[in-house]
């Protein structure tokens, strides 16, 4: 269970992340937590209640309120992940998720390092007397807040990994080249924008016109830690349908589920024209800062005080 | 069968015929990517470790391994005589596959053996056993050599590094996982 410096530090991060939003303009959304319909994906298994699915991210809604209108608005809530159990991992975690229209991913880049730099800023008026007794505290705000990096997939594949991209995908290695020898080099110095992934692995994103071969995706890393992944939203409906077909059918295949086409997002995505969004990792925000070890030190309850 | 799931540290699992238990393991899932389950596993008989990272649909047999409580008897040779406290069975391990614990086998002991497919794979000592002393130099008064420690032989043979003031016949707590001397024990 976390502390009662703790939960304050907790409940501090999501004022700040609120007062940034605000002061920007943002409105603040809350969508259904139990849904009917969620977007396939096929590396993502939901949790069922009661025959409907416990969000795996806010994603459908957000964008379905943006083609009803919205400008810029943005979300706290928890997410569900069947089975994502680890050092960085919770089956529930809050996740925080912002949508502009009229933007791409690097306005979205842009934000991030803003976010980053006014969290550290409130924290370290608000808790002086942390940073004053813990140098990990203290490093960990100067990392937060220093000038943001990024590289995209390939150069980090040509610099850290022993194969290229292209030969990681082909040999499909891609994941375990990534967290075996990029991840790890990722933040080091401060903020790191990982970006321009292949088109393969962005089923939502919208693929750069210039080079069809990538998407415009990308991570947010700190001190190899993932942190956001924010994209320029595709809009082209017809495309989104033909991805959706092919996630649904590896469903069906690798894990034995039935997903539906969720059809009125998808009549939705089409009012869209230029939007991007990003999902940031708020429990990850809260263990850099507080240079702790893992996710499971920073929530109010995690699976062990049960 | 475990699924990839299942897997965490301290899992015993069997692999190409053989008992291993996780020692590290770390769940990674980059970027909505394949979730990865990074495992360095032991193999609980040679001792051997590899690295290997599975992913989501990957499954694994469990190890059949069984821990039953026995007594010691006695040794012959490189064989070493047990008996179950429960069925009354008895069964030898050798002393290859005892290694360093045939050091602190006493009599009558009572421990843990781990079976694996119904073979012994090891034995689970107490942490702490005391045995007497039956060789020591006496401590020469005096002596300035500088030296705080002397080498003393135990009961079972085993020779370990005391301080000067223990002698023959004297009882001493021993630390199994270290074979190294905790304290005297007073009768």
């Amino acid at each position: 269970m976390l502390d009662l410096q703790g939960l304050h530090i907790r409940a501090a991060l999501f004022r700040f992340i609120r007062d940034f939003f605000s002061q920007r303009d943002f409105l603040e959304v809350d969508t259904p937590i139990r849904q009917p319909v969620i977007i396939p994906e096929c590396n993502i298994v939901p949790i069922m209640a009661d025959g409907q699915y416990l969000q795996t991210s806010p994603e459908l809604c957000m964008k379905r309120l943006l083609a009803a209108g919205c400008q810029k608005i943005f979300q706290i809530c928890p997410c569900f992940r069947k089975d994502e159990l680890g050092k960085n991992h919770l089956e529930e975690f809050i996740m925080l998720e912002w949508y502009r229209i009229d933007a791409n991913y690097r306005h979205l880049m842009l934000d991030c390092e803003e976010l980053l730099q006014y969290v550290v800023w409130r924290f370290a008026d608000q808790f002086p007397e942390v940073c004053d007794q813990n140098d990990a505290v203290a490093e960990a705000l100067r990392l937060l807040s220093a000038p943001a990096d990024r590289m995209t997939v390939a150069e980090a594949f040509d610099r850290f990994a022993p194969v290229s991209v292209a030969e990681a995908l082909q040999q499909e290695i891609f994941e375990e080249m990534l967290v075996e020898f990029v991840e790890p080099e990722l933040g080091k110095k401060g903020p790191f924008f990982l970006v321009d992934y292949p088109h393969e692995l962005a089923s939502l994103a919208k693929v750069d016109l210039n080079r069809p071969e990538v998407a415009e995706r990308f991570e947010l890393y700190l001190s190899g830690v993932e942190l956001a992944n924010g994209f320029t939203e595709l809009t082209d409906a017809g495309e989104q349908r033909r991805r959706f077909v092919t996630e649904i059918e590896v469903i069906r295949r690798t894990q034995g589920r039935e997903q539906v086409m969720p059809e009125r997002f998808l009549g939705d995505l089409g009012l869209l024209n230029g939007a991007a969004g990003i999902a940031f990792g708020i429990d990850r925000l809260l263990m850099l800062l507080l240079a702790k070890e893992t996710i499971h030190n920073v929530v109010s309850f995690n699976p062990a005080d049960f | 069968m475990f699924s990839a799931s299942d897997l965490r540290k301290g899992l015993k699992l069997q692999i190409d015929g053989s008992p291993y238990i996780i020692t590290e393991f770390e769940f990674s899932k980059p970027g909505k990517g394949q979730a990865l389950y990074r495992c360095r596993m032991r193999n609980m008989i040679t001792g051997n470790q590899f690295s290997k990272t599975y992913r989501s649909g990957d499954k694994f047999e469990k190890a059949n391994l069984e821990e039953r409580k026995m007594q010691y008897l006695y040794h012959q040779d490189d064989e070493y005589h047990f008996m179950d406290t429960e069925n009354y069975e008895q069964l030898f391990i050798t002393a290859e596959q005892l290694g360093d614990n045939i050091n602190f086998l006493m009599d009558n002991m009572e421990l843990e053996v781990l079976f694996f497919d119904d073979r012994p794979i090891d034995v689970s000592l107490p942490i702490f056993v005391n045995l007497t002393v039956t060789q020591a130099d006496p401590w020469a008064k005096g002596d300035t050599s500088g030296t705080d420690t002397k080498p003393v032989t135990v009961e079972t043979g085993y020779q370990l590094q005391v301080p000067p003031f223990v002698d023959e016949g004297d009882k001493i707590q021993i630390d199994t996982r270290t074979g190294e001397y905790v304290t005297r024990v007073k009768e």
